[in-house]
């Protein structure tokens, strides 16, 4: 129960620090539309829209890139989840204005080809279920290969806790980061 | 570029397969299948489900809304074992909604294998035997000496073999065979195998599209505001403000909903916060609290009998019993979370209706909107793209109607996206319920009588037939409905979600009082429903018993090992029965799950790895769920609204799980479910073991166990 609630609170603190940066502080009250340049997946495109749109909706709706997927808005979920540099974040959360010129890549431009040693190993697995969650889930641990080439069981499961998968795919998720890690180990 | 001669005799209808009407149209496929990119083949429909272009190319059409339950592959998996065609080499499709061309396009009641298991083979085997004897025809020899492999036909005699490209066109003009022969199972080569889902590759790069990702030419977004509280009414809105969000275009208003349209779904999202609304009072509204109180009088009234099943005299058993145990279990709430929120696309024109987007009923929407709109169902178009989750919600269409009156009115084509909050606000729950348990045993400690007796929120909460009735000589299950404006459904293997859990830790309770193995109990009461049944028995008991003698197998029941503790269960639902064994070991001072097993008796299993990586999640999910899950209201009101609040099971609490099935040539069985509904009993029997006590409601993490 203890620990329960010590989580909780972790969690009230996750979601304060997103919409703090979204719709309640007042010093966002008056919308001012700004033209924003992003890199995403080595294209140029320039936004006109709110400093607090976050990424995600630029990403979807004006970039017209519709592999990142919306499921909870306050980076709960990781459904979201994008490159901003070399680090997975949760593009729901990160207003277009504190994006700067830094690249963005999504599930769309992780690879040419779609072989990602990743994305190779979700078919073979036979990873998605509904596959809604499974961009989000594949850029994550993405990230996590770059930082660590050969996570162990517990490292796999301290970097992909931040996505949910409600259909449940967590073995075969676990199977393929590490049927990935293994076939990239002679590359890296 | 198209042209698509529809000939209303170019369909074989699924429940009618065999029957023939199947007529070949020279139709061409549309735009989205590859073949017509290259536009050069041309494409015959040699039924419904199969279209063969001259080029060889094969597309089998999906015709059921694809959720995650993998009937996109499975289904053409059937079709392709009996037209014999290389399962690498053809293209799949989703059909839309084609009430003439197609019956039970639904996800739903883990039916869409079970019934299409006969029509879509016949449907396969009539597409086969109509290009066998195109060949047999121009060869000059006769069709039984003619086989087929892999998307060819072969004349072994002669040795000629040609294409099913080459023949589709000379099938088209031949009369549709009657009562044509299917494969021996021994035969397979595609059923029972492994097969990716066959969207992996799209849905890895992010190319697949959801009913979220629809864009059209002039569509607006829209974001919509529900009555925070069940029972509100909407009693004014001031929406000066919205309008001056960027972006926003537009507010509507209908029911007790509004809705702001706008260029992009954040700006919808802004300007919907932006909206002041009055709604009615809630003071008199329920709390989760009131009703956990009212339903204990409702069951506590001796005039609210209810039966839904009497078999023999409970009242005199009770009243001879040597023993009565009595236990009682209450049930939370749970929304569905699907990972994709409600949304849908609707275009309301004049001239008709355009919908497209996740719904597992695409025919009740069709209808639920031509009655809203007093638009004729011809004129309503249902689309369905891929869909991220169902577990019952898109059953119901209540955000497709919504859809069509914003278009309607806003005289536009409109995506509307609902917000998490609004999704896991949004009703049609897992039904609150509290569910009574009384067993009466004789001297031996057989189980004598057994009286369910339960009361959930809207709707029949049990189900009556299952284990042990059909094994116990006196049983009655009363059911009681209590009338609250919460809505609820179904949730993923409706009542069997909780009723398993319930009725499989009250046996074990039941097992361990007698001093009894709490299996051996179960067997034993198998074979009682086998040699003596009483009433209506659904479930097979020789297969009950099999998987039950199978799991404990797997997980080496009775075989204590220290700091290993076991709970069993086993559940029958939607045909299939299933036995699941959950170890638990000590970290610290908590618990953990470290192994789940599972047999499961489904048939044939068509796709081995979708079939695994369905009971897999399900058995996952139902653990999830019994652990973390519970919405509670305050004056009706979630006190849940995202998952920083709404805890849903992740990766590091989801244990190893072990499947396994039972190898049979018998019909398929329900699968997208019935893996679920064992698990929570399993985890509950498995905690008795290692604590001595027994969990009876859930969530579990209330307990302190777990972490």
């Amino acid at each position: 129960m203890g620990k329960y609630r010590l989580s909780r609170k972790r969690k009230k603190f996750d979601l304060f620090r997103a919409e703090s940066i979204n719709f309640k502080n007042p010093l966002f009250k008056a919308i001012i539309m700004a033209v924003f340049n992003l890199t995403i997946n080595r294209k140029n495109y320039k936004v006109d829209v709110d400093p607090q749109m976050p990424l995600l909706w630029v990403i979807r709706d004006f970039a017209g890139l519709t592999g990142t997927k919306y499921g909870c808005g306050i980076a709960q979920c990781g459904a979201c989840t994008v490159h901003y540099g070399e680090d997975a974040v949760r593009s729901c959360s990160l207003p277009v204005s504190s994006v700067g010129d830094k690249a963005i890549t999504t599930i769309e431009g992780l690879s040419e080809k779609g072989d990602h040693p990743l994305q190779l190993a979700w078919d073979e697995t036979d990873v998605p279920q509904c596959g809604y969650c499974q961009a989000g889930q594949i850029m994550n641990a993405a990230a996590l290969l770059k930082k660590n080439p050969h996570p162990s069981d517990e490292d796999i499961d301290e970097a992909m806790s931040g996505n949910i998968c409600r259909c449940c795919t967590y073995k075969r998720i676990r199977k393929a980061i590490k049927r990935a890690a293994e076939k990239a180990g002679g590359r890296s | 570029m198209t042209t698509h001669t529809v000939n209303r005799r170019d369909f074989i209808r699924v429940t009618a397969a065999a029957g023939g009407g199947l007529v070949l149209g020279f139709n061409w496929l549309s735009a989205c299948s590859p073949s017509s990119r290259q536009a050069k083949a041309a494409v015959h429909d040699l039924n419904a489900f199969v279209k063969i272009d001259t080029d060889g190319l094969v597309t089998i059409m999906a015709p059921n809304p694809e959720i995650g339950q993998g009937v996109k592959t499975a289904l053409p998996m059937i079709v392709a074992e009996e037209l014999d065609v290389d399962w690498k080499k053809i293209s799949i499709v989703q059909a839309g909604l084609d009430t003439g061309k197609y019956s039970r396009q639904v996800a739903g009641g883990s039916g869409a294998v079970r019934s299409s298991w006969a029509p879509f083979r016949e449907a396969g085997a009539t597409g086969r035997q109509m290009l066998v004897n195109a060949a047999a025809a121009e060869w000059q020899v006769d069709p039984a000496a003619c086989s087929t492999e892999a998307g060819k036909v072969w004349h072994k005699e002669s040795g000629k073999s040609t294409g099913y490209g080459d023949l589709v066109e000379k099938a088209a003009a031949l009369p549709v065979p009657k009562n044509v022969a299917l494969k021996d199972p021994s035969a397979f080569r595609i059923i029972g195998k492994r097969m990716p889902n066959y969207d992996n590759k799209a849905i890895v790069t992010g190319s697949i599209k959801y009913g979220i990702d629809t864009r059209r030419k002039g569509m607006l977004y829209a974001a919509i505001i529900h009555p925070p509280a069940f029972g509100q009414k909407l009693q004014h809105f001031d929406d000066s403000e919205a309008k001056k969000q960027p972006g926003v275009q537009q507010v509507v208003s209908f029911d007790n909903n509004i809705a702001v349209l706008a260029r992009s779904t954040w700006e919808a999202m802004q300007g919907a916060k932006a909206i002041k609304a009055d709604w009615s009072d809630d003071s008199k509204l329920e709390s989760t609290g009131d009703y956990a109180d009212n339903f204990r009088k409702i069951l506590d009234r001796p005039s609210q009998e209810k039966p839904r099943r009497k078999d023999g005299n409970i009242r005199q058993a009770f009243a001879g019993a040597a023993r009565v145990i009595e236990a009682e279990y209450a049930a939370p709430f749970l929304p569905h979370n699907t990972m994709e929120p409600m949304n849908f696309f609707a275009d309301v024109r004049e001239d008709g209706v355009e919908l497209y987007g996740p719904v597992q009923t695409p025919e009740k929407a069709q209808s639920d909107v031509s009655k809203l709109l007093g638009i004729p169902k011809e004129k309503i178009k249902v689309g369905m793209p891929r869909t991220g989750g169902g577990f019952g919600r898109r059953l119901k269409s209540d955000f497709v109607t919504e859809a069509a009156m914003i278009s309607k009115l806003a005289k536009a084509p409109v995506n509307l996206i609902w917000r998490r909050e609004d999704d896991m606000g949004g009703g049609d729950y897992r039904p609150m319920g509290l569910y009574r348990y009384r067993a009466a045993l004789d001297q031996e400690g057989r189980l004598i009588a057994w009286h369910h007796h339960s009361v959930g929120v809207t709707g029949n909460p049990s189900r009556q037939d299952s284990f042990p009735a059909g094994a116990v000589p006196h049983l009655q299950v009363d059911a009681l409905e209590y009338k609250s404006p919460v809505t609820t459904g179904p949730w993923r293997a409706p009542n069997h979600n909780f009723i398993a859990f319930s009725e499989e830790s009250f046996l074990d309770d039941i097992a361990h009082q007698v001093k009894k193995d709490p299996v051996t109990f179960r067997l034993e009461l198998l074979e009682q429903a086998k040699q003596h049944p009483v009433g209506k028995v659904d479930y097979d008991p020789d297969r009950y018993a099999g998987v039950i003698r199978k799991v404990t197998e797997m997980a080496g029941w009775g075989q204590p090992r220290p700091g290993v503790y076991q709970g069993f269960a086993a559940h029958f639902s939607f045909s299939t029965h299933v036995a699941e064994i959950v170890e638990l070991i000590r970290a610290g001072d908590k618990l953990k799950i470290s192994k789940v097993y599972c047999a499961v008796d489904c048939g044939t299993v068509v796709n081995l790895s979708g079939a695994e990586t369905e009971v897999e999640g399900g058995i996952i999910d139902g653990i999830g769920h019994a652990l973390y899950g519970e919405l509670t209201l305050t004056r009706g009101r979630p006190d849940q609204t995202n998952y920083d609040h709404y805890r849903l099971i992740r990766m590091r609490e989801a244990p190893e799980v072990e499947v396994q099935f039972i190898r049979n040539n018998e019909k398929p069985t329900g699968l997208g479910e019935p893996g679920l509904p064992p698990a929570g009993a399993a985890l509950a029997n498995a905690i008795f073991a290692a604590t001595g006590k027994r969990l009876r409601s859930q969530p579990f993490i209330k307990s302190g166990f777990f972490g």
